[in-house]
């Protein structure tokens, strides 16, 4: 049976991993390859670049560290940030990223799924939606441009376009959970994980192991993600993955 | 020295890489003449069968897999790869494949009750079936795939290793100097690791001449 993955997320700045990080044993907390590397052996099951530059010279190191984590790292990684057209695809992938994942490019454009799922195959390709509860609405909506732009889509919908546009993965993030550390969006991560065909990454919330536990079998997620619980300590990947082992959760 | 056989399909970056930290030296080509020069070859590939096999013809590199078969070097092909090593897919109609193994290769079935998602994207745990230099002191432990087709009804003599995802699928599959993996060696951490190190042992060992 295939298992459940749980992925630490990265925010890269010019080449430099940013939010502050507490790995002290580390000879340079900002260094992507050497975060990637102790992700790796406390046995991530894959890894998220988040590239937060805003520049074009930001963008183009971002290409020399995923080279650099290719080449040092036995373990898949997907990049986001910044991709916007079959060009930046290229320019990630052929340097050694195993998906890109899209997020505003792909609601201005969504043909853009279409483009790179006929290019690179389904599983290259990563669809990120920022998702937040509508009242009105009575569903969620998507935003774009780091959350800060509401846009008419709902998130279910666009979901499910995204998929049959071709994309080979939804990473999902509740905007209402994000940073809160009281647990992934349940609701959510169910109602898009059974009206999807693909796996859904769960991201937005957590706080502790017992929450991958409810994201894993109420929300349904296939994988979960997770930046600041991993970067301060608060826990280890291993530890997680060991919770979730003792509760029956299929792990690597 | 390896050769990665470049027919225009899929990252050789990653293959190459791991190739690197193994420590042997390689060549990426397209050209039968180079790749003859290598004592083992490595056959990746992502993407569709048909293309794959339109561009391997292009280049007339199916007829000189054969012939190097033939000579006795080991062979490897991953993912799409090691599906190309099979008589047929079903993928976009049928195909022909290069044949130097019996079976087909056909969609992984979608069982809605199991909720089983394809493609089958992820890790998952290895079963071996017999033994291989290639899984030799390698643990049954958990490799990352990424397919949505897989090789049916092959013969079970060749069959090294599987997986279970809706159905048996071949993982690791061998028979002489002919391999195949249908997971992502170069993405399988550890366990991925060794498995390329044995398949270059046995190109080392292997007593075929150049």
């Amino acid at each position: 049976m295939i298992t459940k993955r749980i992925v630490p997320c990265l925010d890269v700045k010019d080449g430099r991993v940013v939010k502050g990080i507490q790995f002290v044993e580390l000879r340079d907390a900002g260094d992507p390859v050497e975060l990637a590397k102790v992700y790796d052996e406390q046995g991530a099951d894959e890894l998220v670049f988040l590239d937060i530059s805003a520049s074009h010279e930001g963008r183009k190191t971002m290409v020399e560290v995923v080279q650099d984590v290719a080449s040092q790292l036995a373990i898949p990684f997907t990049v986001g940030g910044g991709i916007n057209s079959l060009e930046d695809m290229k320019r990630i992938l052929r340097a050694g990223a195993d998906k890109v994942s899209l997020n505003t490019a792909a609601v201005l454009n969504p043909e853009l799924i279409t483009i790179g799922a006929d290019y690179f195959g389904t599983q290259c390709i990563v669809i990120a939606i920022d998702a937040k509860w509508d009242e009105a609405l009575g569903s969620w909506r998507v935003y774009t441009h780091g959350g800060r732009q509401k846009t008419d889509r709902e998130v279910i919908s666009w979901a499910q376009e995204a998929v049959e546009r071709g994309a080979g993965e939804i990473l999902l993030t509740s905007m209402d959970r994000d940073g809160e550390k009281r647990g992934f969006d349940l609701a959510l991560t169910k109602a898009i994980s059974e009206a999807v065909s693909v796996p859904v990454i769960a991201s937005g919330g957590a706080g502790e192991a017992q929450h991958f536990f409810e994201v894993f079998t109420e929300g349904l997620a296939d994988a979960a993600l997770a930046a600041s619980i991993f970067h301060y300590k608060e826990t280890s990947v291993s530890e997680v993955k060991n919770f979730l082992k003792a509760r029956g959760v299929n792990m690597r | 020295m390896i050769g990665i056989v470049d027919y225009g399909m899929g990252n050789l970056f990653s293959v190459s890489k791991a190739l690197e930290r193994i420590g042997v030296p390689y060549i990426i080509s397209d050209s039968a003449e180079e790749l003859n020069e290598t004592r083992g070859l490595i056959l990746p590939g992502v993407g569709s069968f048909r293309d794959a096999m339109t561009l391997l013809k292009e280049k007339k590199l199916d007829e000189f897999l054969h012939a190097y078969v033939e000579s006795g070097r080991p062979l490897l092909g991953i993912c799409l790869g090691m599906q190309l090593l099979f008589q047929e897919s079903e993928e976009n109609g049928r195909t022909q494949g290069l044949g130097l193994l019996k079976g087909r290769v056909v969609r992984i079935p979608i069982d809605q009750d199991d909720r089983v998602k394809v493609p089958h994207m992820g890790w998952n745990q290895l079963t071996f079936h017999q033994e291989s230099p290639v899984l030799h002191a390698v643990e049954e432990g958990f490799v990352y795939f990424v397919h949505s087709y897989y090789v049916d009804r092959m013969d079970k003599e060749a069959l090294l290793a599987s997986t279970v995802y809706s159905v048996e699928i071949p993982a690791v599959v061998g028979r002489d100097n002919v391999f195949g993996m249908q997971f992502h060696p170069e993405k399988s951490s550890r366990v991925g690791m060794q498995l390329l190190t044995n398949f270059v042992k046995a190109m080392e060992q292997s007593e075929a001449i150049l």
